[in-house]
């Protein structure tokens, strides 16, 4: 038997080959994983620089509240501005109470069962449909089959449909977030599910419900396919600083579809124009977005459990 | 003397897999019942079906009857007032993410008592029964999620209590406290007692000895003995993989 097995203290420290290998992955790891991360931040960080240098010449807020001059030439932005503000917010407030309720129906009311599945298959696959075929959608049973023509109402309702199934998946999400415990227990105390979900379940999901509800905003308003044929023109003067401006069952502009008409349609636009048209629809989407952070961090400093 | 809740042909399936085969027994008024035996052996079945909370698992079924001072419970027409009857503590303390005093007052404030008087009272008189309300008193407003296990648990306690229940379940109520306020606790359902019939499953074969005044004793979902606990933790239980079991011979 071999007991003489001797361990010298000088050796007992020193790196193994296996050691020095590992170390070394670890480092090549880290780095990969910290090139991708990079990867990411820096196209967004060069495409908002690029964007502000080439629309500092325009940028003021002038150029928020005109309307476009000169056959889209020149001006500022006022119409399509306020355009995709009414088209985003009808369009939620079509959108989220349907898609909040309904996912509290199927996450806290609805048994598993051949309706819940179709639902769910459904609500999936809505997600994934291109924003396009939400548009002829639209237009068949909105602009046509509903009588409402082309109008914001239209558009809006398009861009429902579009974030409704989204809104439903984020807010299933948050309410799946609420422990399981939470609910049996109500239940064990002689609460009703309704109560269950007045006192416990939405208190404690509303954030996670609010942001889902709030992310969509952004993509509202970045869309340019749904709302083209069935609400937004290319041209349409309105009252410059009055809110109230347009009436939903007409026609309106938008930021997007304003940038893509001047950046292909219209020539001898003033170059700062385009790029100015750009930093607002992107910093209207990321100073909605960054609401919808703070909401998170809140959240998160006062969960409670 | 009139039987609390009598069970009769029990059976409960969770699809196709049996939990309960056909069980029938008594619970005697004021009386602590001890129910024992391993895992998977339909102990928390047969409390879930005493609350009907059971109906939330969709996929579970249940034939027999099962009376509460002898009326069925499937013919009561307003189920959250049998649960009101009922108190329920499972085996994980759950805090509701509320103030201690919201967690108290959760299931008066939903049976519709708004009055804050009474409201206070209740919570009182819950926490002190837990023996809980010396440590908490100054600070009802935090949350009680932010309480030790220990806390909670006792929390749970005062919260099942404050229906002011016939019937107190516990689901093993000490598996993720400490000896200390397990002892405490048992010192409560002592006392409570007088006011109260009390269901006690426990993996804790010694705490069935300390406290039940009778034992039942489940295996794989059959009820192989129920006697008093004299008995069961005799030399000649009735059966003999119950003197297996009491004894940790296997199990």
């Amino acid at each position: 038997m071999n007991t003489d097995i001797q361990v010298s203290p000088e050796t007992m420290f020193t790196e193994t080959e296996i050691g020095k290998q590992k170390r070394w992955i670890e480092n090549v790891m880290r780095i990969f994983f910290l090139v991708m991360t990079s990867l990411m931040i820096i196209p967004l960080l060069l495409i908002i620089g690029y964007l502000l240098y080439k629309a500092l010449p325009v940028l003021s807020l002038e150029f928020l509240f005109t309307n476009p001059k000169d056959n889209m030439r020149a001006g500022g932005l006022w119409a399509p501005f306020l355009g995709t503000i009414y088209l985003v917010v009808v369009s939620l407030l079509v959108a989220a109470p349907i898609g909040v309720f309904a996912a509290v129906y199927l996450n806290e009311y609805a048994r598993e069962s051949w309706f819940t599945r179709i639902t769910n298959l459904a609500v999936v696959n809505l997600a994934g449909v291109p924003s396009i075929v939400h548009a002829l959608f639209g237009v068949g049973a909105f602009v046509l089959f509903a009588g409402l023509g082309e109008s914001i109402l239209a558009a809006s309702l398009t861009l429902a449909i579009m974030t409704l199934p989204v809104i439903i998946a984020s807010t299933t999400e948050a309410l799946k977030a609420v422990p399981m415990s939470f609910r049996e227990a109500c239940w064990n105390l002689g609460a009703t599910r309704w109560q269950t979900i007045r006192r416990i379940v939405i208190p404690n999901s509303i954030s996670g419900i609010l942001t889902g509800v709030i992310l969509q905003v952004s993509r509202a308003a970045g869309e340019t396919a749904p709302i083209m044929f069935t609400g937004a023109v290319f041209y349409k003067a309105i009252a410059e600083g009055n809110l109230f401006a347009y009436n939903i069952t007409e026609q309106c502009m938008a930021l997007s579809l304003h940038l893509f008409t001047i950046s292909t349609q219209v020539p001898d636009v003033t170059e700062g124009i385009p790029y100015g048209t750009a930093v607002v629809l992107v910093g209207s989407v990321l100073l909605v977005n960054a609401v919808s952070i703070v909401l998170r961090i809140y959240v998160r400093t006062r969960k409670k459990w | 003397m009139k039987n609390k809740i009598e069970i009769s042909g029990l059976q409960v399936h969770y699809g196709d897999k049996p939990a309960l085969n056909g069980v029938s027994f008594d619970v005697h008024p004021n009386e602590i019942l001890g129910i024992i035996g391993p895992a998977q052996s339909g102990k928390t079945t047969l409390l879930k079906v005493i609350n009907r909370t059971l109906e939330f698992t969709p996929e579970a079924t249940v034939q027999g009857s099962v009376k509460l001072d002898g009326v069925d419970i499937d013919t009561i027409g307003d189920v959250y007032e049998l649960r009101r009857r009922i108190g329920m503590v499972l085996p994980l303390p759950v805090g509701l993410p509320l103030s201690i005093y919201d967690n108290v007052a959760f299931a008066p404030r939903t049976a519709g008592l708004r009055t804050k008087p009474e409201l206070d009272e209740i919570v009182e008189r819950c926490l002190q029964q837990a023996a809980l309300w010396d440590e908490v008193k100054d600070r009802l407003d935090s949350l009680g999620t932010k309480l030790s296990g220990g806390q909670q648990q006792r929390l749970t306690i005062a919260r099942a209590l404050s229906h002011q229940p016939e019937v107190l379940c516990l689901d093993e109520f000490s598996i993720a406290i400490d000896p200390v306020t397990t002892m405490r606790i048992e010192d409560v359902l002592k006392t409570l007692q007088t006011e109260m019939t009390i269901l006690l499953v426990t993996n804790l074969v010694q705490q069935a000895k300390r406290l039940a005044n009778r034992t039942a004793f489940f295996l794989n979902g059959d009820l192989i003995e129920i006697d008093t606990t004299d008995v069961i933790f005799s030399e000649n239980p009735a059966n003999q993989a119950t003197y297996d079991y009491v004894n940790g011979t296997f199990g």
